[in-house]
């Protein structure tokens, strides 16, 4: 942080100077990073309104709404454990966040090594997180008969919003493992030291496009974190 | 790059929060496993689903360090948006209301 930066007002007294000061508002944080965070808060929209369909959905139908602890058991050893899969695969995603969190920190400190290394770890788990899924997906299509219009546990719509929003939530995670290589591939040639630009863009890299894809990857995880509470435990 | 803020924290900060999240997941689990019901049950998991969220936004996403300028433009509408679940919640319980009078009279 710089010392114009620093001499801001801070807090509320803050919030007033950057909105009122005829310039920029988003002092400190590079176009890039603000309009990830825009980005990210309209997906927070859709993310909204599909849970909140389910929800109405959910309350206002007759019938009796399939108990998730029993449609997504697995079976170990001969005992089932209601859960289990997705247990493991929050936990998995849980990680990918904290190696995320640490790949941005090394790409501060510039340590090209230990953020690539970070940066595909996150990958690693991100992959693992959609193989599960799909494992999932195909255990309930093919094993258990569940679709769009009907499944054999209950309300009818529960396949419908099943099916929309994690296979929605499994496009992000798919996407973000994509542009996860992506970053690592720039990290290890060294594009943020020597400022090579990018294949889209006039616009020279430095570390502060890995901050930007964490903010991308940690809204996946936090994505998760309201589909397991609503979805897989109420 | 002066004029930007670097989020740069301890490795320290990461590796606590990370296991928080561990600890309040398997928590959340447990919610199900231990077969709670009723209130106890919601409350528990929207307990560890709001601490899971504010950590990984605060913390992992950095908002904790950012300026307020971008802070309120980001939390208000979330904050806003439970308005929105408020309305749909009691819009589905009537409709559910309709749903049993009409079904039981049977037209």
């Amino acid at each position: 942080m710089n010392r114009a930066l620093g001499k801001l007002p801070k807090g509320w007294g803050g919030l007033t100077h950057d909105w009122g000061s005829d310039q920029r508002v988003f002092k400190g944080i590079p176009w890039n990073k603000a309009m990830m965070w825009i980005f990210l808060l309209s997906d927070t929209f859709i993310f909204m309104c599909a849970l909140i369909s389910y929800m109405t959905v959910r309350a206002s139908t007759a019938a009796s709404w399939p108990d998730a602890s029993v449609v997504f058991e697995l079976e170990i050893f001969g005992t089932s454990v209601p859960l289990l899969l997705i247990a493991i695969m929050t936990f998995v995603l849980i990680s990918s966040s904290g190696t995320m969190a640490i790949a941005v920190k090394y790409g501060y400190e510039k340590n090209r090594k230990l953020c690539t290394i970070f940066l595909l770890l996150t990958a690693v788990c991100g992959a693992t997180f959609v193989g599960m899924q799909a494992f999932e997906w195909t255990k309930l299509i093919l094993h258990e008969g569940v679709r769009p219009w009907g499944n054999p546990f209950g309300a009818e719509q529960f396949g419908a919003f099943f099916f929309m929003i994690t296979g929605f939530h499994g496009t992000h995670v798919t996407i973000g493992v994509i542009f996860l290589l992506i970053m690592a591939k720039k990290t290890w040639q060294g594009d943020f030291d020597t400022g090579r630009k990018g294949f889209f863009t006039s616009v020279t890299s430095n570390y502060r496009a890995i901050e930007i894809m964490g903010l991308y990857w940690h809204f996946v995880d936090l994505v998760w974190v309201f589909i397991f509470a609503f979805f897989y435990l109420w | 790059m002066s004029q930007y803020k670097t989020q740069s924290h301890k490795i320290g900060i990461y590796l606590w929060i990370w296991a928080l999240l561990f600890v309040f997941s398997f928590f959340s689990y447990m919610v199900d496993y231990l077969n709670f019901e009723g209130t106890l049950r919601w409350t528990l998991i929207l307990a560890f689903m709001v601490s899971k969220a504010a950590l990984i936004v605060a913390v992992f996403m950095h908002l904790f360090w950012e300026r307020y300028a971008i802070v309120n433009v980001l939390l208000w509408p979330m904050t806003l948006m439970l308005l929105f679940v408020g309305i749909m919640a009691a819009d589905s319980e009537y409709t559910l209301l309709t749903r049993l009078f009409y079904f039981a009279a049977g037209s």
